[in-house]
């Protein structure tokens, strides 16, 4: 049957011998999620649920001189209302929740704000009523007198002295080395990375190119919106069902902004609807929580789409300048990056990544990178999909196609002859292990899609190459054996892809089982040992180790089992290939499941990973389009996303990443932004006008995985799922040059853009 | 959103009575794609809703004895561009009903409402104005005709006074060789409002060669869809060429008074409009010499 | 608040009562009144067709339509697409074809699609695109699922 989906084209590692992993199983939430029965955040029913909705501020940037919510607990059917005075006084606490550390204080204010609103959408308090309607309306009852402030939404603006401060006590905290600037701004850190000497080498370089950039803010673009119910009994337990992309991660946060233990905090998740980084927060549960003490009911609140764009954490907009050196031959000698990225509301953004990735791709011996996080009145930025990555491989893919064109060099080969290769040292520090970046470019340059003529006016192609880390962080499973040869494995690893399968997948391998004899439970936190949240491309990887741990210890206590049988040592027993041994005695893992019980009892086994040995993930991405010069619209015609994989357990959904990310991407580099007015108020946080990519705007988008394994882990995975948002705005922006001649430095590359340059530039288009 | 009483009358009179009497607490339901958006969000205000689409003056579609063709208030989109007869006679209106926010929009959408919503970029009036519409208007002093061009007054508001209602659009019959088409631009390929929008409708003279009449109109760069009269009248007589085209298209622009707003600056739409009457021309002139009449996809270059 | 409206329907070919109110949407007595959670809210206005259902054949958003507007009208959901025993083969194309990622997306694409083939048993991947415009995906990329609806248009020809 599956014959009939195209499906990508593997380069496999001639090591692989592997039974179960490579396979496509059908997911094994499939059938649920294919009829509707699946129990997403907005289908939990319970007795007595009440709902609620959150009041936002109207203004960008002003402290709020008094909250008056009498009228609208008067409101019949309402039955609480709440403000950050619910909230505990969190001080200058610090927490680490995983992925670095986290001012609590802030976390609180966000979710409700306190003494001061900082972008238009913060919320301000919440009202839990019988129904939605009802909450909405007492939402208009409540009376907020604002003090309005001078407001700054633009990163550059933001740095300057004389800005409107969001912070009054912030002082830009030096990366690395920790030294703090003396005056406050809006600028909470600054990167530094240098090695070598950047002049003497610019002076040095047969050619050098220097180009400024900008980007928008952009959104993850989920398209379910946040929503969690809470339930805080009498007798003090909190129970949360969160659309999360992390329970353990959302139980420590709404503990620590609560500040109850942690024991009295439950949190169960439900299938969630998407979240590429942006459900890694919360933002509902604590405030889902403060309700449903005060009114004694459970309390569901979903987000409106609105409040999603506006309230929640979309990734910086951005300024980036970007200056590269070569040699006569092509050799990157010296690069120079200096970045701003905005942050939005509160500290924290995502210029640390950023810093680590702009010269990633490449071996570059000097090098100087200066990047800034500076403070907005925009919602605070999380993460969304290799979070910064993005931004600086659209400015350095622009700039090495602009070299390449100055050298007269096929773009993947100036690419190849600086690629990041094992032991290159990245600029902040690390040494890469084996990668993958060589064998992808080749395959990239092999491919039919590089080799095909592309004919006709206005039509171009573009190549770009794209990096991001992957992550390790910890993963807990556990696994009770069946007497009918099936496992039941309880993983906490909350599933936005199909990773349940994935993982299922390494542990059928491990115990030479069909894959569809795993039974896969995604498990609340009182169910399954702590696990970190599922995202930084992870799960396949740490959650998958788990798994084969777990099986580890199934087939050691197994081996005992089959001891006892036969009456031998457990030492002497064999297992290989799903069949246990020992002498003549054998028995297959079915056929000794069936004698677990008088064996002893049937089995459960446990496994907590901190696996280190993580590793990177490199794309190469081609695009073909052609540019409507009347009107500066580009439509993509062909899109090709190879990728370095490790080891694809499951290629459906490997292949699925590539082309999710790809199209994000697509909708990043045309046509996605947030349009704000003058006064920091957000002009589109629709989904008519905030454009994401509808099935009519894009092509089928090819995939190749190369298969370089990792080392580190004992099927070879690599984290897949963020690298392939990385490169293509920048090879959209190569294949725009390269169709009608103009560089793009603007993202989005939308219509009116386009078209102006077009028109600026004069020459037009060949 | 407040609530609001809801009424189905099952006659004209019944829903003139009512509108009449409640004025502008009352709201006209539809297709519901627009009104019941603005009422959520607080844009538009009802304290009763008046579902007209039990009445079936309102969902009929109904040729007359002269040839030319009576639509509902309420028909929905999806009546019509699955209709073989109405794609012949009158394709830029099937091009606007294809169009109009997705296939799930155009199951409840209609030509009616979109008119009534008089939004300036309106997908619908600018081929409702080139095929020459006119508005069946009901109240409480009678019935009334508007041509289409004259109904709308400003963004958002239109000829309808206290009481009145839309009851169908009246369209005349299909001339000979005459063909029509709607483009507009946006920038996705799918589910925008438009950018600019523009409706062509083209009758050739004797041979095929020149125009003998052309209607232009366009949407979205002006307080409410109009007329491009000076280069209609240029268009007369002229060879039904790509020149004479790119002329009208030129022409048009001095038409349009666009502002700028976040689905376009203000230049940029008055430059659509020469590119789009341009295009919509052409494919009027194509449909007029005996070409395909069913929607075109709007996915690849030069189709928007 | 308004006083409560008698509505009487059918849903997945059974026939169903239920009172609300004027304002509440088709989309919220389906989820929250007849629990049938397939349907999704993704926007609340008529711009990401995960709420998508079929009101008498016409693949519809139902958060744009009143409960009350259901009254003699026959509803289909994503519930209804499976017969007792088996997927229907647009459900298998889905999972065989790995044509979701999250999930949320799907019941309102389920539905349009098969609105589609049975009115249209063999789109092209153009018309594909364009019928489903109308439904936002923003994991997959739109690839597999037009790859399963195509496959699912082979597999129903075969049946025939």
């Amino acid at each position: 049957m599956s014959e009939n989906f195209n499906h990508a084209q593997i380069i496999k590692d001639p090591g692989d011998n592997y039974k179960i992993l490579g396979t496509r199983p059908v997911r094994h939430d499939g059938v649920d999620k294919v009829t509707g029965r699946a129990i997403y955040g907005n289908d939990v029913q319970l007795q007595g649920l009440v709902e609620g909705a959150i009041l936002r501020s109207p203004e960008a940037h002003a402290r709020i001189l008094s909250i008056d919510t009498s009228e609208a607990e008067a409101h019949p059917g309402v039955l609480a209302v709440t403000t950050s005075a619910d909230f505990p006084d969190l001080g200058d606490k610090i927490a680490n929740l995983g992925e670095g550390p986290v001012n609590l204080a802030h976390l609180a204010a966000n979710c409700l704000a306190k003494d001061k609103v900082l972008y238009k959408g913060h919320a301000v308090a919440a009202v839990a009523a019988q129904n939605v309607h009802i909450a909405r309306e007492a939402l208009d009852l409540i009376k907020v007198e604002y003090e309005p402030l001078p407001i700054v939404t633009d990163v550059l603006e933001a740095m300057k002295d004389g800005a409107p401060l969001l912070h009054e006590g912030l002082l830009t905290n030096l990366v690395p080395g920790g030294e703090k600037a003396e005056a406050p701004s809006n600028i909470s850190d600054h990167h530094h990375f240098k090695r070598g000497d950047t002049e003497a080498a610019f002076e040095a370089a047969h050619i050098v190119v220097e180009r400024e950039f900008t980007t928008q803010t952009v959104h993850q673009g989920y398209i379910e919106p946040h929503v969690a119910t809470a339930h805080w009994n009498q007798d003090g337990q909190l129970t949360v069902w969160a659309s999360t992309q992390g329970s353990f991660s959302a139980r420590e946060q709404t503990s620590e902004v609560l500040q109850i233990p942690i024991s009295k905090v439950k949190v169960i998740p439900c299938e969630i609807g998407g979240g590429f980084g942006g459900k890694i927060p919360i933002y509902l549960e604590p405030v889902a929580a403060v309700l449903s003490r005060k009114c004694g009911r459970p309390v569901k609140i979903q987000m409106t789409r609105d409040g999603v764009f506006e309230g929640t954490g979309p990734t910086p907009a951005s300024f980036m300048r970007i200056k590269l050196g070569v040699d006569e031959a092509g050799k990157m000698t010296v690069g120079e990056a200096w970045l701003a990225y905005d942050t939005g509301a509160f500290p924290g953004g995502v210029i640390g990544p950023g810093v680590m990735c702009v010269f990633s791709c490449y071996d570059i011996e000097h090098a100087h990178i200066d990047g800034y996080d500076v403070c907005v009145n925009k919602p605070w930025t999380k993460a969304y999909r290799a979070p910064g990555s993005t931004h600086v491989a659209y400015a350095v893919e622009s700039v090495v196609d602009e070299l390449a064109e100055k050298l007269e060099m096929d773009p993947i080969d100036l690419r190849l002859l600086n690629a990041a290769r094992e032991g290159t040292k990245r600029v902040d520090g690390p040494v890469y292990p084996r990668i993958g970046l060589i064998e992808t470019l080749e395959a990239a340059k092999n491919h039919d899609h590089y080799k095909s003529p592309l004919e006709g006016p206005n039509r171009g192609r573009g190549v770009a190459a794209g990096f991001w880390f992957n992550i390790g962080l910890k993963s807990a499973a556990t696994a009770h054996v069946n007497a009918d040869g099936t496992v039941t494995l309880l993983e906490g690893s909350t599933d936005i892809g199909g990773t349940r399968t994935s993982i299922s997948m390494q542990l059928a391998e491990t115990l030479g089982i069909a894959a569809e004899d795993i039974n896969p439970k995604v498990a609340d936190t009182d169910s399954v040992g702590y696990t970190d949240i599922t995202g930084g491309s992870r799960v396949t990887f740490a959650t998958g180790l788990a798994a084969v741990e777990v099986g580890k210890d199934i087939i050691s206590q197994m081996k005992e089992r089959a001891a006892k049988l036969w009456e031998c040592e457990a030492a002497d027993v064999e297992f290989s290939d799903g069949i246990f041994s020992q002498g003549d005695n054998s028995i297959s893992f079915k056929e000794l499941c069936a004698k677990l019980s008088r064996t002893g009892g049937l089995i459960t086994a446990r496994a907590s990973v901190d696996p280190q040995g993580f590793t990177n993930g490199f794309g190469v991405h081609i695009c073909d389009l052609e540019v409507d010069v009347e009107t500066g619209k580009v439509q993509i015609l062909r899109y090709t996303a190879l990728q370095d994989a490790g080891k694809a357990i499951h290629p459906s959904y490997v292949e699925g990443q590539l082309q999710g990310g790809s199209v994000q991407g697509i909708g990043w580099a045309l046509n996605e932004e947030y349009l704000f007015d003058e006064k920091g108020h957000m002009l589109n946080p629709t989904m008519l006008d905030y454009r994401m990519p509808t099935a009519l705007d894009v092509p089928m988008i090819d995939t190749v995985i190369i298969e370089v394994p990792n080392p580190s882990h004992p099927f070879g995975v690599r984290g897949v799922g963020e690298t392939p948002i990385v490169p293509p705005p920048g090879a959209i922006a190569n294949a725009v040059k390269s169709a009608i001649g103009i560089r793009m430095t603007e993202l989005p590359m939308s219509p009116p853009r386009v078209h102006s340059a077009i028109t600026e530039d004069g020459n037009g288009a060949s | 959103m407040r609530d609001f009483e809801y009424k189905a009358p099952a006659t004209i009179d019944e829903a003139v009575t009512l509108l009449a009497e409640r004025g502008s607490e009352a709201r006209v339901l539809a297709g519901g794609t627009d009104i019941i958006v603005q009422l959520r969000e607080g844009l538009r205000k009802a304290d009763l809703v008046v579902d007209v689409k039990k009445i079936p003056e309102l969902m009929s579609l109904a040729w007359r004895d002269d040839g030319g063709l009576d639509i509902g208030g309420a028909v929905p989109c999806h009546v019509l561009y699955n209709d073989a007869k109405v794609i012949n006679a009158y394709p830029s209106i099937t091009d606007s009903a294809k169009i109009i926010g997705g296939w799930q929009i155009q199951g409840r959408a209609s030509l009616g409402g979109n008119l009534c919503n008089s939004s300036p970029a309106a997908d619908s009036i600018p081929s409702l104005i080139v095929e020459g519409a006119t508005c069946r208007i009901a109240g409480p002093g009678g019935e009334r005709l508007v041509p289409v061009q004259e109904f709308c007054t400003a963004p958002g508001a239109n000829v309808l006074t206290e009481g009145e209602m839309l009851v169908s659009l009246a369209l005349p019959p299909a001339g000979e060789s005459s063909g029509s088409r709607y483009m507009r631009f946006i920038p996705r390929n799918e589910m925008d409002i438009a950018v600019t929008g523009a409706g062509a409708w083209l009758r050739l003279g004797e041979g095929g060669e020149t125009v003998e009449e052309a209607r232009l109109a366009l949407s979205a760069v002006a307080p409410t869809p109009i007329v491009a009269g000076e280069a209609e009248a240029w268009l007369q007589g002229k060879p039904a060429t790509e020149e004479s085209f790119t002329e009208a298209g030129d022409i048009a622009r001095k038409a349009a008074s666009p502002i700028s707003d976040m689905r376009g600056p203000a230049d940029y739409r008055t430059h659509l409009v020469g590119v789009l009457v341009k295009r919509a021309l052409n494919g009027a002139l194509g449909r007029a010499r005996g070409g395909d009449r069913n929607p075109v996809i709007p996915s690849g270059i030069n189709l928007c | 608040m308004g006083k409560k409206i008698h509505v009487s329907t059918t849903i997945n070919g059974e026939a169903v009562e239920f009172l609300c109110e004027a304002r509440q949407s088709l989309l919220e007595i389906i989820r929250d009144t007849l629990t049938l959670t397939g349907a999704k809210e993704g926007c609340n206005n008529g711009n990401c067709g995960a709420c998508t259902v079929l009101m008498n054949g016409v693949p519809v958003d139902s958060c744009l339509v009143l409960a009350v507007e259901a009254e003699g009208a026959e509803l289909e959901t994503v519930e209804s697409i499976a017969n007792e025993e088996h997927l229907h083969p647009l459900q298998e194309c889905f999972l065989e074809g790995a044509a979701l990622q999250c999930g949320i997306c799907t019941p309102g694409f389920l539905v349009s699609a098969k609105a589609l083939l049975d009115g249209h048993p063999e789109p092209t991947e153009e018309e594909i695109r364009f019928e489903l415009s109308g439904n936002l995906c923003r994991c997959t990329g739109y690839d597999k699922i037009v790859r399963a609806v195509q496959a699912a248009s082979e597999r129903m020809k075969e049946v025939k």
